[in-house]
């Protein structure tokens, strides 16, 4: 500091310009790199929205050409657009339930009773999220097809559920472990059954654990291509729509579509962290 | 403190009959008989992993006896599961429920038992534990003491027949456990509830129970009133760890009368036949011992004045602490290594300094005998290990 001070001294001037950005840079290199770290991220989500306002001359929408809400007016205009959006979410909805519930049952088994297989099981539900994703869907494929199982809405579902599984597990697994055993044992001091101990004091506290699993799963599921696309059968889900549609094209409804995800996504995490501010203003108060 | 009613229940008994817990290879309680009177306030008091804690559990309903029954109030709920007995537990760290506000971590039981409008009720437990204006709050934004409390008021506002408190202030400073330990007092005398508190504190013990019954190894080794056990402590381990005890080995020279006559380090010691808890026949060993607060010091060079029928030892201050009450002593005395002291402070000779020659004194009737074949250091350091 005491280098700076002198440079500055009053009267050099000439000096002083080039310091005085260096201190504003040095103040401001966190903010800048911040924003630009925000930027490489949005940057994409940005591009996607601007091209849903776009009128293509061709079939694919690469270039600029004039502003219009044609795709944001008629988004289902695509044959089997919405068909495939439906079904990804139906799908997404199904496995999330499905990996949730059996995830939080496997997660409390194995966070709170000691079995043979115990240290089996906790390593093999780490293999989905380990394994890579090709291997896991071809092996899926093999297994179904071997069993004779027709491909379809069931396959998908059935391997969805399989790798959205090991998310939850740990999510939860890791809120189970951390509560306190005490916690259950006065619920039934204070006269609650088991079934009640369980619904009003080991649930509420393990929620956020599950919570966080099944948004996981939710968004791990629609998403999902690979292994999808290879126990799909004639089956087409969204992902797998808008690669088949980008090899002839790309519609500018599928932008729409992407743009509007994304304003739910953040109109969703906007929500969850104003009501958190209000929950921590009240408490203070 | 100003609205509570009147209680509305009164205690109940407990009465455990034979009973044990192992786990495995381990014994956590042997056979244990204990009646725990209705309304009184009953300490466990032991180290660390004496089973103190097991038999709360036992009584709770959270730990199933390997033997044995309990009884609360005259009915037999070994059985029954904890959610079916008229008790209620204060736990160790509290165990509050982070997701409810204090509030509803009071009514809970309440609710739990069907009851619709708890709200009075709540209020009135929340104002008698002087937490009514943090009624919304969660746990996590009370300090200890606070939560301490609410964990009292939950229990309490069940009524239970018994309260069970479990290391209740163990997690709490120095001085907030004072202040507590007079509160759970007062509760305890406003709603006449039979509390039974475990504890390994032998001065929290002693400051708030009725009745203290010290556990060592899985079994109770005396029990008794505080003052009852503080003077006459039955084993060497509660000689020492009720308090400090300076424990004299000694041969019985003279036996029968009123008065045993011991022979320690080449001087006579006088012990009252009726204080002695071991058989002393002629010829047998006993410990002796004394409080350090009953044993006076005097200077050698007036070893003249003291009086005649005092027990008296030679020897020399090794080292002395001023505590600001009391000044505490360890004296070296030949033959049987060191004694401790504790001096008030009213009028102080200046010569009773380090290396000073003295006189040990104690009145006779303040002489306690123990049977000699026990360890003479059981229970001395437990308290500071288990604090």
């Amino acid at each position: 500091m005491a280098v700076h001070e002198t440079t500055n001294a009053p009267g050099t001037g000439a000096a002083r310009t080039p310091n005085r950005g260096l201190r504003w840079l040095r103040r401001n290199i966190v903010a800048m790199a911040g924003l630009a770290t925000l930027g490489y991220l949005i940057l994409p989500n940005i591009v996607v929205m601007v091209f849903s306002f776009n009128k293509p001359n061709g079939r694919f929408n690469y270039q600029w050409q004039r502003f219009s809400t044609d795709a944001w007016s008629d988004p289902c205009g695509v044959a089997d657009l919405c068909g495939s959006l439906g079904l990804s979410l139906q799908l997404a909805l199904w496995a999330t339930i499905g990996a949730t519930v059996l995830g939080t049952m496997i997660a409390f088994a194995l966070a709170r009773y000691r079995f043979r297989a115990r240290a089996g099981v906790n390593t093999l539900i780490f293999l989905p999220m380990a394994m890579p994703e090709v291997v896991m869907a071809a092996s899926l494929a093999t297994l179904f097809l071997n069993m004779g199982i027709q491909f379809g809405f069931w396959t998908i579902l059935i391997a969805h559920i399989m790798f959205c599984l090991s998310f939850v597990v740990t999510a939860v697994k890791a809120r189970v472990m951390s509560m306190d055993p005490r916690l259950e044992q006065a619920a039934q001091d204070l006269y609650a059954s088991p079934v009640q101990t369980f619904l009003r004091v080991t649930l509420p506290i393990a929620a956020p654990g599950i919570a966080a699993g099944a948004l996981l799963s939710f968004a791990l599921s629609f998403d999902d291509f690979i292994i999808t696309n290879f126990n799909a059968g004639s089956t087409v889900t969204f992902p797998m729509f808008v690669w088949g549609s980008a090899q002839r094209g790309t519609p500018v409804q599928i932008n729409v579509i992407g743009t509007a995800m994304f304003l739910v996504a953040v109109l969703c995490v906007l929500a969850g962290q104003l009501a958190g501010n209000r929950r921590k203003r009240s408490k203070r108060s | 403190m100003t609205k509570t009613e009147t209680p509305q229940s009164s205690g109940g008994d407990v009465r455990l009959h034979g009973i044990s817990k192992t786990y495995g290879s381990f014994t956590a309680v042997q056979p244990l008989d204990l009646t725990v009177p209705a309304g009184s306030f009953f300490a466990l008091l032991g180290a660390s992993g004496c089973g103190k804690t097991t038999t709360l559990r036992m009584i709770a309903g959270l730990e199933e006896p390997t033997t044995g029954t309990v009884e609360l109030s005259g009915r037999d709920v070994t059985a029954l599961p904890p959610y079916k007995r008229q008790v209620n537990t204060v736990f160790q760290n509290y165990a509050l429920f982070p997701h409810l506000d204090i509030y509803e971590n009071v009514a809970f039981g309440l609710r739990r038992r069907g009851i619709k409008s708890v709200k009075k009720q709540v209020e009135e437990m929340l104002d008698l534990v002087q937490l009514g204006p943090m009624a919304r709050r969660k746990p996590q934004q009370l300090s200890g003491g606070q939560q301490q409390r609410v964990a009292v008021a939950r229990a309490l506002i069940n009524h239970p027949q018994v309260l069970l408190l479990d290391e209740p202030l163990g997690a709490l400073d120095l001085k907030l456990r004072r202040q507590m330990q007079l509160e759970l007092k007062r509760i305890q005398t406003e709603v006449g509830i039979t509390f039974v508190h475990v504890t390994h504190d032998q001065e929290e013990a002693m400051t708030m129970a009725d009745t203290v019954a010290v556990m060592n190894g899985g079994r109770v080794e005396q029990l008794g009133a505080p003052a009852d056990l503080y003077e006459n402590p039955g084993t060497t381990f509660v000689a020492n760890f009720l308090g400090t005890s300076n424990l004299i080995e000694a041969e019985v020279v003279e036996a029968g009368g009123e008065e045993l006559l011991l022979r320690a380090a080449d001087t006579t010691l006088h012990l009252p036949a009726a204080r002695c808890s071991a058989s002393a026949r002629k010829g047998e060993k006993v410990l002796a011992g004394v409080r350090p607060e009953k044993v006076a010091l005097t200077h050698a060079d007036d070893a003249d004045g003291i009086a005649a029928e005092h027990n008296r030892l030679p020897g020399r201050i090794k080292d002395a602490s001023f505590i600001g009450v009391s000044t505490q002593y360890v004296v070296e005395v030949p033959g049987l290594g060191e004694l401790a002291v504790y001096e008030q402070n009213i009028e102080r000779d200046g010569r009773l300094v380090p290396g000073a020659g003295i006189v040990l004194h104690w009145s006779r009737a303040h002489t306690f005998g123990l049977d000699a074949t026990q360890d003479i250091q059981a229970g001395a350091d437990l308290d500071e290990e288990a604090a």
